[in-house]
C-alpha cells in the first residue's frame, strides 16, 4: 500500500486497490454465477402465507358482482381482498395516481388485478383463487392509440380523458420553412418488454406497531414507500422497505406491481404473507415500453444541412398514465436526434387505452423516437446521394449546440468524432466458412449461403441522464469510518437499487478513492436512510456515485478537523492522513481510536425546468449522452432471417468509472436493441397479449448477439461528478436503427416497423 | 401425485398398466413446463430415467434401434452418420441444457405439430416401437400422429424404442425460427434420398395439425431425378418440388408467422434441401 516516504510532497497518488477506475470482482459475482445469490423469490418466513392475485380476464369490463365466499370456504384460505379493503387512498401511479390497487366496478386492461387472496401454501391459493366468481358486463375495448388521440368521439375511459401528454416543440420556424429535398415517412415501434429474469416477488411482514416491513425487488424504495403508505393509509415510518435480490429490471420495477397487495394481505391477516409471480403472471404484472406511431418529415439542402424536422409521435400508454408523462417528454424533447435543426417542430402524445400498460423501460421515449429520425437520416442520406455516416456528421451537433428545446449542450458532445470513429472501425473479415452458426439461420440449416446478401448500417442515438423536466432529483449517502478490529473499514448506506448494473461494486470504489481504506462495507438498501432516488435513467453512478463521494468528502473533512488541518489540503490513503503540503499527518487508525467518523450528505444535480407546455422550450435536461453504432448484418433475403456479424459501438462516457461493468452495460443495451430491431415484441390484439411466455416472447440469446468491438471516449462532463455520463441506456437507443439500416441496405426495403419480422422482407 | 419409478422394463410395463393414468416422464422437458404452466398434475408420474434398456442405441442390420432414453446430445455426438436428418434435427432442439436430457421418445410423446425429430422421422420411414404388458407392436410413424398433440399409443402403452433405417443417401432437415438457437419452429423440412430403391423421403413440421410427409413432392422428386446420370439436379425440378413440398401444408397465422410465409420458406427449404442432398449424392458441393 503506502510506501512512499513520509515526507514526499509530490501529488499523491491514490494507491488503495479498487478505486474508481479499476474493474474489482463484484460482491455479488460469484453468487450470481453460482446460482447462490438470494433473490426476491428466494425470500421465505417459515410461517408465511402465500398471496395470488386474481386478475381481468377482459381488457375492458364492468365489474357488476364478486362473490369471493367459494374461495373463503377452502380450507388454509386467510384473507380473499378486494378494492373494498384498501383502507387508503384506492389509486397509485408515479406521477399521476389513476391506477386502482384493486379494479373498482370496471377493468381497463387484461390482467387487471381485481382480487388479491392469502393461502397456507401457493398450490391451496391458486385453487382458491379460482373459486372467486367475478361478473363482468364485457365492454367494446379502446385499442388504437391514434384514435385515443385524435379521434374525440371515441369516449374516454377515465374521467379526465385519454390523452395524458400532450407536449409540442417549436423551435425556428418550422411553419414556413421549407427544403430541396423533403422525405416523409411513417414509422412503428412494436411494445417490447424488459423481459427480466427475476419475476416480481416480495414478502410483507406484519410489525407489532401496526406497520409493515417488506422486502421488495424494486428500483426506487422511496417512492414504492410513498405509494404504498398513501394506499394503507399508515404513515410513512410505519412502512419499511428493506430491498431485496432484484433480477434485472430495466423500468419494469419503477411501477408498483404487488406492493400493495402483500402489505395489504400481511396486515389483514396478522401473517407473513409472500407473493411470487409467474412467468406468464409476469407479463401480465408490469408495464412495458410505449409502443409507438411516429410520422416523420424531414428537409435538407441539397448539399446536405438539415432544414426542418416535423414530426407527430403518438406513444401509447395502454391503460394507465405510469410514467407516460415523462416518456413524451423525452420523445419531444429528443425527437429531432442530436442533429442541428434550425426549424422543428414535434407533437409527442402519450394516450391511455385499453392495451398494457406501459411505463419505463430502458431508453425510455428516446428509443422510439430514434428509430425514427435514424430512419429518416437514412432516408435522406439516400436520396441526397450522401453517405449516411457523411450527412449525420454534416448535421451533428457538438458543444455549444441547441436542442430544439433551446436548451444548450455545455458539455463535450463529439458526435462527429464518434461517426467517423464508427464509420474507421475495422470492417471483420469475409465470411470464411460455411459453419452454420455463421449464416441467418444458425444451426437451423437454412441456408448454405444461398440469398445470403451483406448490409452495413448506422444509428445514433441521444439519450437524456438523470430526471428531467424540473424534478427535484437527488440521492443520499451515509458514510461511516470506523476501527474494526484496530484497521480503518468504511461502511456506506444508500436506498439505491442494485438491480445488477454493478452499482454495489462503484459504491466501494468511490470510498476506496476518497477515503483510501480497501474494507468497506456496502450495507443493505432500505428506507432508514433518506431517498436515492431511482434507479433509471442512467442515473445512479452520477447521483448516489456523487452522494457517496460528497458523503465520503464530508467525512474527510471531518477527519481533518479532528488532525486540526482544513479539508483541502488532507487526504486519506493508504491507512494515512496525508497532507499535500507536508506529508504523513498521522495515522488513520489513531484518529479513529476515539469514535467513529460518520457523515450523511444528500447531492442533487443541477437544476432544470420543465418543458414550456406549448413551445416546448426550456433547459429540461441535466446531462446528455452519445452513443453511436455501426452493425453489419447478412441477410438470408429469400428466407427474411438475420444474422448479425459485428455491432461496434462509440460511446463517450465522460469518465470510466469501472471498465467491466461499462462494458457490460454497453453489450446489454446493444443486445436489448438487437431484440428490438429483430425479435422482441408483445404481440397484443384486441387489447389481448398473445405470447406471454419466452416460449414466444424472444429475446436474443448468445447465438443471436455477436461479438462487439467498443470504443469508449473520456471527454469529462464539468458538471457531474469524477466528469462521468451516464452509460446505460444510450446504446439501447442506436443499436436498434443501426440493425435496421443494414439490413435495409441488404435487402433495398424500406422496413418501417421494428421488429422486422421474417415476413416482412420475404413481404408474405 | 405419485412418483413410480421402476428399474427394469417389464416393471415399467406393469406400472402403467396398473396405472394407466400415469405420466411417463423422461427428460420432463415438456412434461416440466407443462405442470409450470398450470396444467393440472397427473395422479401419478412414472419416471423411466432408472430403466437401464432404455438409455443406448443398437444396430440391427439395417436399423438403428434408438432407446426412449437416449437424448438429443446421444444422437448428435453417436448417429450423426447414420442418422443424419435427425442428427442435424437434434443439434436444432433447445439449448445443450435441454439437448442432454430430452430424448425422442418423449418428443413422440408430446407429438407436437412442431416437434423436431418428427420430420426426420417421417421423411427416413422410421417405426415406433411401442409395448405394454399385452406385447410390442410396431406402429409406422406414418400411422403415429393422430392430431395436434394426438398420438396412436394405447393408455397401457410406453414407447420403448424408434427404428430408424440407416441412412442409405444424403438427408437434410432444415428449420426456420425468428432467433437462432431456443427457439419452436415457424416451419421445418427434412429430405431424404435412397439412391438404392430411387425414393425420396419428406417430412414437414409446424406446418399442419400434425407433422405430415409431403407425397406427391416425394413421387415427383423420386419420378424426375436424375438417377441413373447422376446428372445436375434441373433448377425447375427443384422448384417445383419445394412448391409441392409447400402445397402439402396446411399452415395457419399465429404468433410466430403467418401461413403464407410458412408456405413460402417451406418452398424454399424444400427445394434447398433437395439441393444439398442431390449435390452430396452426387459429389458436388453441398
Ligand atoms: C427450453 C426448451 C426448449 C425446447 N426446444 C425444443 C425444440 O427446439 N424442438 C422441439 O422439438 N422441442 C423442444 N422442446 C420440447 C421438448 O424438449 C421436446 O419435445 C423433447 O423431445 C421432449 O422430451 P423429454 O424426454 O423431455 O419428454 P418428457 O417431457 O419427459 O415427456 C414428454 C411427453 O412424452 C411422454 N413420454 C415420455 N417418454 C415416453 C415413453 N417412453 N413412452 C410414452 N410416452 C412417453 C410423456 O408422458 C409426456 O407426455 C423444448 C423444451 C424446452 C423446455
Amino acid at each position: 500500500m503506502v510506501s512512499r516516504s513520509t515526507h514526499d510532497h509530490k501529488p499523491l497518488i491514490y494507491e488503495v486497490r479498487g478505486g474508481v477506475g479499476e474493474s474489482p470482482v463484484r460482491p455479488d459475482g460469484t453468487l450470481k454465477v453460482k446460482g447462490e445469490f438470494a433473490y426476491a423469490s428466494d425470500l421465505w418466513l417459515d410461517d408465511a402465507l402465500f398471496g395470488v392475485t386474481l386478475r381481468s380476464p377482459h381488457p375492458r369490463a364492468r365489474i357488476t358482482g364478486i362473490d369471493i365466499s367459494g374461495a373463503l370456504e377452502i380450507p388454509g384460505v386467510y384473507a380473499v381482498l378486494t378494492h373494498a379493503d384498501v383502507p387508503g387512498t384506492k389509486h397509485y401511479g408515479l406521477d399521476h395516481s389513476d391506477q386502482p390497487v384493486l379494479a373498482i366496478d370496471e377493468v381497463r386492461y387484461e390482467g387487471e388485478p381485481v382480487a388479491v387472496l392469502a393461502a397456507t401454501d401457493p398450490h391451496t391459493a391458486r385453487r382458491a383463487v379460482g373459486r372467486i366468481v367475478v361478473s363482468y358486463e364485457e365492454l367494446e375495448p379502446l385499442t388504437d392509440a391514434r384514435q385515443a388521440v385524435f379521434d374525440s368521439s371515441v369516449p374516454p375511459i377515465h374521467p379526465d380523458g385519454n390523452v395524458v401528454r400532450n407536449q409540442p416543440i417549436r423551435h425556428g420556424d418550422p411553419d414556413t420553412a421549407t427544403a430541396e429535398v423533403v422525405v416523409t415517412a411513417e414509422y412503428e415501434v412494436g411494445m417490447q418488454d424488459q423481459a427480466f429474469l427475476g419475476p416480481e416477488s416480495g414478502l410483507a411482514v406484519p410489525a407489532a406497531d401496526g406497520g409493515v416491513d417488506l422486502y421488495i425487488a424494486t428500483q426506487w424504495l422511496h417512492v414504492d414507500r410513498s405509494q404504498i403508505a398513501a394506499c394503507l393509509g399508515l404513515p410513512e415510518e410505519k412502512v419499511r422497505l428493506t430491498l431485496a435480490g432484484v433480477g434485472g429490471a430495466f423500468g419494469a420495477r419503477e411501477d408498483l406491481s404487488m406492493q400493495v397487495h402483500a402489505c395489504l394481505l400481511a396486515l389483514h391477516t396478522g401473517r407473513p404473507v409472500r407473493m411470487m409471480y409467474g412467468r406468464e403472471e409476469s407479463f401480465f404484472g408490469h408495464v412495458h415500453r410505449h409502443p409507438a406511431w411516429m410520422r416523420y418529415e424531414h428537409g435538407a439542402t441539397r448539399d446536405g444541412k438539415l432544414v426542418y424536422v416535423k414530426a407527430t409521435i403518438v406513444l401509447d400508454g395502454g391503460a394507465y398514465a405510469s410514467t407516460t408523462k415523462a416518456v413524451v417528454g423525452n420523445a419531444a424533447s429528443l425527437g429531432a436526434g442530436p442533429y442541428e435543426v434550425p426549424h422543428v417542430s414535434i407533437d409527442a402524445y402519450g394516450a391511455r387505452t385499453n392495451n398494457p400498460p406501459c411505463g419505463a423501460m430502458r431508453g425510455f421515449g428516446a428509443v422510439q423516437a430514434c428509430f425514427g429520425y435514424e430512419s429518416q437520416m437514412d432516408a435522406l442520406a439516400e436520396k441526397l446521394g450522401l453517405d449516411p455516416v457523411e450527412f449525420r456528421a454534416r448535421n451533428a451537433v457538438s458543444q455549444g449546440s441547441y436542442l430544439p428545446t433551446g436548451q444548450v449542450i455545455d458539455s463535450p458532445a463529439p458526435l462527429a468524432e464518434m461517426l467517423r470513429k464508427a464509420a474507421a472501425t475495422p470492417m471483420p473479415a469475409a465470411r470464411s466458412t460455411m459453419e452454420l452458426g455463421e449464416l441467418p439461420g444458425g444451426y437451423g440449416n437454412t441456408t448454405h449461403g444461398e440469398g445470403v446478401r451483406r448490409g452495413v448500417g448506422f444509428g445514433v442515438g441521444i439519450k437524456n441522464i438523470c430526471f428531467s423536466e424540473g424534478f427535484d432529483d437527488y440521492s443520499t449517502a451515509t458514510v461511516r469510518l470506523e476501527l474494526v478490529a484496530g484497521e480503518p473499514v468504511a461502511t456506506v448506506h444508500t436506498a439505491a437499487a442494485e438491480v445488477g448494473q454493478g452499482l454495489v461494486t462503484l459504491q466501494g470504489q468511490i470510498v476506496r478513492t476518497e477515503l483510501g481504506v480497501e474494507a468497506v462495507t456496502i450495507r443493505p438498501a432500505d428506507t432508514s436512510v433518506g431517498s436515492a432516488g431511482s434507479t433509471s435513467a442512467s442515473r445512479q453512478s452520477y447521483m448516489s456515485g456523487g452522494a457517496v463521494k460528497a458523503a465520503c468528502e464530508a467525512v474527510r473533512a471531518q477527519v481533518a478537523t479532528l488532525v486540526g488541518r482544513a479539508e483541502p489540503d488532507i487526504q486519506l490513503t493508504g491507512g494515512k492522513v496525508v497532507s499535500a503540503t507536508t506529508g504523513v499527518v498521522a495515522d488513520l487508525a489513531d484518529v479513529l481510536a476515539d469514535g467513529a467518523v460518520e457523515e450523511t450528505a444528500v447531492f442533487r444535480h443541477r437544476p432544470t425546468v420543465p418543458l414550456d407546455p406549448f413551445t416546448g422550450q426550456g433547459d429540461s435536461h441535466v446531462q446528455l449522452a452519445l452513443c453511436v453504432h455501426r452493425a453489419i448484418v447478412d441477410v438470408d433475403v429469400e428466407l427474411g432471417l438475420v444474422k448479425v456479424v459485428e455491432l461496434a459501438a462509440v460511446q463517450d462516457v465522460g469518465r470510466i468509472m469501472n471498465r467491466e461493468s461499462l462494458e457490460g452495460q454497453i453489450h446489454g443495451g446493444t443486445a436489448q436493441g438487437l431484440g428490438l430491431a429483430l425479435m422482441e415484441e408483445i404481440q397484443v390484439t384486441d387489447g389481448r397479449i398473445r405470447n406471454p411466455s419466452f416460449t414466444d416472447y424472444l429475446i436474443p440469446t448468445i447465438l443471436d448477439m455477436p461479438p462487439m468491438r467498443l470504443e469508449i471516449l473520456e471527454y469529462a462532463d464539468p458538471h457531474a461528478p469524477y466528469g462521468l455520463r451516464g452509460a446505460g441506456e444510450p446504446p439501447t437507443l442506436s443499436s436498434t436503427p443501426a440493425i435496421v439500416a443494414a439490413v435495409r441496405a441488404a435487402t433495398g426495403l424500406p422496413l418501417r416497423r421494428i421488429p422486422i419480422r421474417p415476413e416482412h422482407i420475404t413481404q408474405q | 401425485m405419485d412418483f413410480l419409478r421402476p428399474t427394469t422394463w417389464a416393471d415399467a410395463l406393469s406400472a402403467k398398466a396398473e396405472h394407466p393414468d400415469a405420466m411417463p416422464i423422461a427428460g420432463g422437458t415438456d412434461l416440466m413446463v407443462g405442470l409450470n404452466f398450470g396444467q393440472p398434475p397427473p395422479p401419478a408420474l412414472l419416471d423411466l430415467t432408472a430403466v437401464g434398456e432404455l438409455a443406448g442405441w443398437d444396430r440391427d442390420d439395417g436399423t438403428i434401434r434408438i432407446g426412449a432414453g437416449v437424448t438429443y446430445s446421444q444422437i448428435i455426438a453417436e448417429l450423426a452418420r447414420e442418422c443424419p436428418a435427425l442428427a442435424v434435427a437434434s443439434r436444432t432442439v433447445g439449448s445443450p441444457q435441454i439437448r442432454n436430457r430430452a430424448t425422442v421418445a418423449g418428443n413422440l410423446g408430446t407429438a407436437s405439430p412442431a416437434g423436431d425429430a418428427h420430420p426426420p422421422l417421417l421423411a427416413t420411414g422410421a417405426l415406433v416401437e411401442a409395448s405394454s404388458v399385452r406385447g410390442t407392436r410396431v406402429i409406422d410413424i406414418d400411422d403415429f400422429f393422430l392430431g395436434v398433440k394426438r398420438n396412436a399409443l394405447a393408455p397401457d402403452e410406453l414407447i420403448r424404442a424408434v427404428r430408424v433405417p440407416v441412412a442409405a443417401g444424403p438427408q437434410q432437415f432444415a428449420k426456420i425460427g425468428t432467433r437462432n438457437a431456443m427457439v419452436i419452429a415457424v416451419c421445418t423440412v427434412a429430405v431424404a434420398l435412397d439412391p438404392v430403391r430411387r425414393s425420396v423421403g419428406t417430412g414437414i413440421g409446424s406446418a399442419a395439425p400434425t407433422p405430415r410427409r409431403a407425397v406427391e413432392a416425394e413421387a415427383l422428386a423420386a419420378a424426375n431425378l436424375p438417377w441413373s446420370s447422376g446428372g445436375a439436379l434441373a433448377e425447375d425440378l427443384a422448384r417445383d418440388f419445394g412448391n409441392r413440398v409447400a402445397a402439402a401444408a396446411s399452415p395457419i397465422d399465429d404468433v410466430r408467422g403467418t401461413a403464407a410465409y410458412r408456405r413460402h420458406s417451406l418452398a424454399v427449404l424444400a427445394r434447398r434441401a433437395l439441393q444439398w442432398t442431390w449435390a452430396e449424392m452426387t459429389g458436388g458441393p453441398r
